[in-house]
């Protein structure tokens, strides 16, 4: 790790977005929108991934320009997005200061094998994972935060859910197998020994996790935190609504008061209409890209 | 034993609790506004985003019965986001609670690429001091004291029975700041 206290800075930028909604908006006005309804950061795209999906083609980082009148737009962190291994790209962020990368599998891949080696930045990283494998190999890379992939563009949240258990079931595992176990455990999972060791004894990830993926509704987004998210990312779930401004407010309210079934019955009254979604299984059979597969 | 109201609607509220658990002390969350009537020796505003902690404070009514707990002499530790929601004027932005007379510049170091870790002397004690996309305490009225100053500003102040830093002692190992609190109650 080039510089431990700035890779702890970066831990710690995540550890202040717990409990937060992180929101995907593509202009300042919506960037605006979203910091009023409550948003603990946005992410500057071009386009919310539903759309990406509809255009098919490669999807790259968006304009620079672009992101900088979003972060003038609003006070809160801003967040964007790489293609994963696209490291220039990354370098590209951190020259306008972006205060979050995403190295994304929304994005078309720029490298088949290698994603980015973090270390070598000072802005932080955050890369969506499927299980624990994928997470720790993530953090060794040097990201600071880690979130689900489920799939994105879909308003189906089915493989956030499939994503969160995964992880939390393997780190259950990993903490209850002995001691000496942990060295073919690192093996057998492709993992770095020290974090599997970390997991081991701590019985979590040594960095905050958030869902990602196919959350459009306040429900879905109190699901996830009871299984056990940091927060959540919603993409194309608020400005692919009937009435973004209020879904937006329900969302973070869902995400605070998570455990509480009175105030989500509230919140998730008279929303409009919610995005139209797509599933896994239609993707399949239109033969649309499965973006979870991309970066393991 | 003492029992520390943690407000819970954001941000990183469970390092708090951690701290204050460490040395002795019974915390519970604060998430809705009927959370506030139970009995509290002591109130912890944690660091997150302070629109977010702010739009749910005056969403869910609770700004009335925070600052008439203040303003009668609740000891209050704020930290980061929770010093900007303490202060009377915020540069850019909104007062939220407004029961510490100082102004408080939001960001005052810049992005994620500003945030940086020091040391400082606080109250004659050299300890550890996080700053993420921190604050700054532009200027502080009557009665405030200076508790501690990085760069010639003051990163953390006092006022009566409040407590606010601009840096995050929950990310740290020391205990100074949270000991000074508990002293309090």
């Amino acid at each position: 790790m080039a510089d431990q206290s700035r890779y702890g800075l970066n831990k710690e930028l995540a550890q202040m977005l717990k409990g937060g909604v992180i929101m995907d908006v593509t202009t300042p006005e919506q960037a605006r929108i979203a910091e009023e309804a409550g948003a603990c950061a946005v992410m500057a795209l071009e386009r919310i991934p539903a759309d990406i999906r509809a255009a098919g083609g490669v999807s790259r980082m968006s304009d620079p320009k672009m992101i900088k009148g979003i972060q003038d737009a609003v006070s809160i962190p801003v967040m964007a997005k790489c293609r994963i291994g696209h490291f220039v790209e990354a370098q590209i962020l951190e020259a306008i200061e972006i205060d979050y990368i995403d190295e994304s599998e929304v994005l078309s891949p720029a490298d088949d094998v290698y994603h980015i080696d973090k270390t070598a930045f000072k802005v932080p990283f955050v890369c969506g994972a499927r299980d624990l494998g994928e997470a720790l190999r993530r953090i060794g890379e040097g990201a600071s935060m880690i979130r689900t992939k489920g799939e994105p563009g879909t308003g189906d949240v089915v493989q956030a859910v499939s994503h969160m258990r995964a992880m939390n079931r393997q780190i259950a595992e990993l903490g209850a197998i002995r001691d000496d176990e942990v060295y073919e455990y690192a093996k057998q999972f492709q993992v770095p020994l020290d974090l599997a060791r970390y997991v081991h004894e701590n019985g979590r990830l040594p960095v905050v996790n958030f869902a990602a993926g196919g959350i459009a509704t306040p429900a879905d987004a109190a699901l996830m935190m009871q299984l056990g998210a940091d927060g959540v990312f919603v993409g194309s779930g608020i400005f692919k609504s009937g009435n973004p401004a209020k879904r937006a407010a329900a969302i973070v309210r869902a995400v605070t008061d998570y455990n509480d079934p009175e105030v989500l019955a509230e919140v998730s009254e008279d929303l409009g209409e919610a995005m139209v979604g797509i599933n896994k299984d239609e993707i399949d059979k239109l033969e649309n890209i499965s973006m979870a597969e991309r970066g393991q | 034993m003492s029992a520390i109201g943690v407000l819970a609607l954001q941000g990183a509220f469970r390092e708090h609790e951690d701290v204050l658990s460490d040395l002795g002390a019974e915390c519970f969350e604060i998430r809705k506004r009927a959370d506030l009537d139970r009995p509290m020796d002591g109130l912890v505003i944690p660091g997150g985003e302070s629109t977010v902690m702010g739009k749910l404070i005056r969403d869910m009514g609770m700004a009335g019965p925070l600052r008439a707990k203040i303003e009668g002499g609740m000891p209050v530790l704020g930290t980061c986001a929770g010093m900007i929601l303490l202060a009377e004027d915020v540069v850019g932005g909104t007062s939220c609670l407004g029961t510490m007379p100082v102004t408080v510049r939001r960001n005052a170091y810049g992005r994620q690429l500003g945030s940086f870790s020091a040391r400082g002397n606080f109250c004659g004690r050299e300890i550890p001091l996080e700053f993420i996309r921190a604050p700054a305490v532009a200027s502080v009225g009557e009665g405030v004291s200076v508790l501690c100053e990085h760069d010639g500003l003051p990163v953390a102040v006092r006022y009566g029975n409040q407590i606010a830093t601009a840096f995050h002692p929950e990310l740290t190992d020391d205990r100074t700041v949270h000991s000074m609190f508990l002293g309090e109650l």
